[in-house]
């Protein structure tokens, strides 16, 4: 089972101009576990985190995931990739339920509304669907964030700053996303806040030296 | 995941009824576009009054520059829309997680046609109250209005979505805009001159086959470029 998921990081490093932020990070992470990324702000953590979404180039170094025999640079896994961020943005001018249906339709999928609803309920938005994303408050932009990311039901989830603007029952979301995440993916963490350094089974700590 | 060939179709389809019930809802561009248009008209109209009486080919030449100028910078003004809105709202990062850069560039280009389309009838049918132009072949005048459109759309779909990622992104896509949309501007206004005036379709097909080499052109380049400039 251990070799159907693999994440694999090889002597990543990563640049801001001429500012180094990561070096030399390799590393293994095979299916059912979970990493968190801890470190100061500037340390290089949601940095790591774009690396391993393909939303930016390492500036040296390899990253590949092994699904099924395959392996794939991040680019090439969107398919395997959920990404919940603060700096992931949904359509405001569209309603939570309209947003969830387009990402699926340009992901292919089919889901009709009852499974969307049900994706919504599962992140505590039930009965809010037909708002527009204007209308939510910042924590239910963060829970969207969740529908959106595990909407295609991704083996791979990672996770940045993962309860920022959530309240109790988010923060209690957020822990059975990872726990379900747990029995058949791999989980990436990053984060400042020390109560959920518990969700890892591994803690990589960064710093800015 | 490999997208095939309908998935690609389909996702593109998505991008853009999304775009389209987004617009709908915001009118950011459609809104800006139709009042520079019509502003255009009026202003035509009230200020070179003598362009809808007389029937000569500079009058003809005249009209259909003024019909282009106003089609191009009412386009400039929302064809960009799309793309930056993409970047400036940070949506793109979902969108670029979610579909294939091929599916996007062909969704947004669509929107911008069917776009720029709406707003070829509402500026046509403008100049043709306020300024009184008459034309002579329709048939031509419309393959002409279509064949221009798309040689604006392919150009200025792929430089939109280059410049969205800058700052002073309106100056900068006029300027960048500009000389790459000279040499098909000429071509349609003098195309669509000989439509006012009323030549036959075997006057006007040469400068039908040029726009769309151009625009067939502009296509293909823009399909082989959007995936860097969308991953940039």
């Amino acid at each position: 089972m251990n070799n159907i998921l693999r994440l694999d990081l090889h002597n990543i490093a990563a640049n801001y101009g001429a500012r180094r932020v990561l070096q030399q990070i390799t590393l293994t992470l095979r299916q059912c576990e979970t990493l968190v990324i801890s470190g100061v702000n500037g340390s290089g953590k949601s940095t790591l985190l774009r690396l391993l979404s393909g939303l930016q180039q390492p500036a040296s170094g390899t990253i590949h995931y092994h699904y099924q025999g395959t392996c794939y640079t991040p680019r090439q896994a969107m398919h395997l990739l959920g990404w919940v961020a603060p700096d992931l943005a949904l359509y405001r001018e569209l309603t939570g339920r309209e947003n969830l249906r387009f990402f699926a339709a340009v992901r292919g999928l089919q889901r009709n509304d009852t499974q969307l609803d049900e994706l919504l309920a599962r992140v505590g938005l039930a009965g809010r669907g037909d708002d527009r994303v204007a209308c939510y408050s910042s924590g239910m932009t963060h829970r969207l964030r969740y529908a959106y990311a595990l909407l295609h039901d991704p083996p791979v989830l990672l996770l940045d700053e993962p309860t920022v603007t959530l309240d109790e029952s988010g923060v209690a979301m957020v822990t059975r996303v990872v726990e379900m995440q747990r029995t058949f993916g791999i989980t990436v963490i990053a984060t400042n806040d020390v109560r959920e350094l518990c969700f890892g089974d591994y803690v990589l700590t960064l710093d800015t030296a | 995941m490999p997208f095939s060939l309908p998935m690609l179709f389909s996702a593109a389809w998505s991008v853009f009824a999304k775009d389209l019930l987004s617009e709908l809802r915001t009118r950011y561009a459609l809104n800006a576009m139709l009042l520079f248009a019509a502003s255009t008209a009026v202003a035509v109209s009230l200020g070179a009054q003598f362009l809808g009486t007389r029937r000569d080919d500079e009058t003809f030449l005249l009209q259909s520059a003024l019909l282009w100028i106003a089609l191009l910078f009412a386009a400039l003004n929302g064809l960009s829309r799309s793309f930056v809105q993409e970047e400036e709202t940070r949506t793109a990062l979902a969108l670029r997680l979610a579909t294939p850069p091929i599916a996007v560039y062909l969704g947004k280009l669509l929107f911008n046609l069917v776009l720029l389309l709406a707003l070829d009838v509402v500026t046509s049918l403008l100049f043709m109250i306020f300024v009184r132009v008459q034309v002579e072949n329709t048939g031509l005048f419309i393959s002409l209005l279509a064949a221009g459109s798309l040689c604006l759309t392919t150009a200025t779909t792929i430089l939109a979505a280059i410049i969205a990622k800058a700052s002073f992104k309106s100056a900068l896509f006029a300027v960048v805009a500009f000389p790459l949309l000279i040499p098909p501007l000429i071509i349609v206004i003098q195309g669509t001159a000989l439509a006012l005036a009323g030549a036959p379709w075997v006057d006007g097909l040469l400068h039908l086959r040029t726009l769309l080499s151009y625009a067939v052109a502009t296509f293909v380049t823009s399909l082989l470029l959007f995936g860097f400039v969308w991953e940039a």
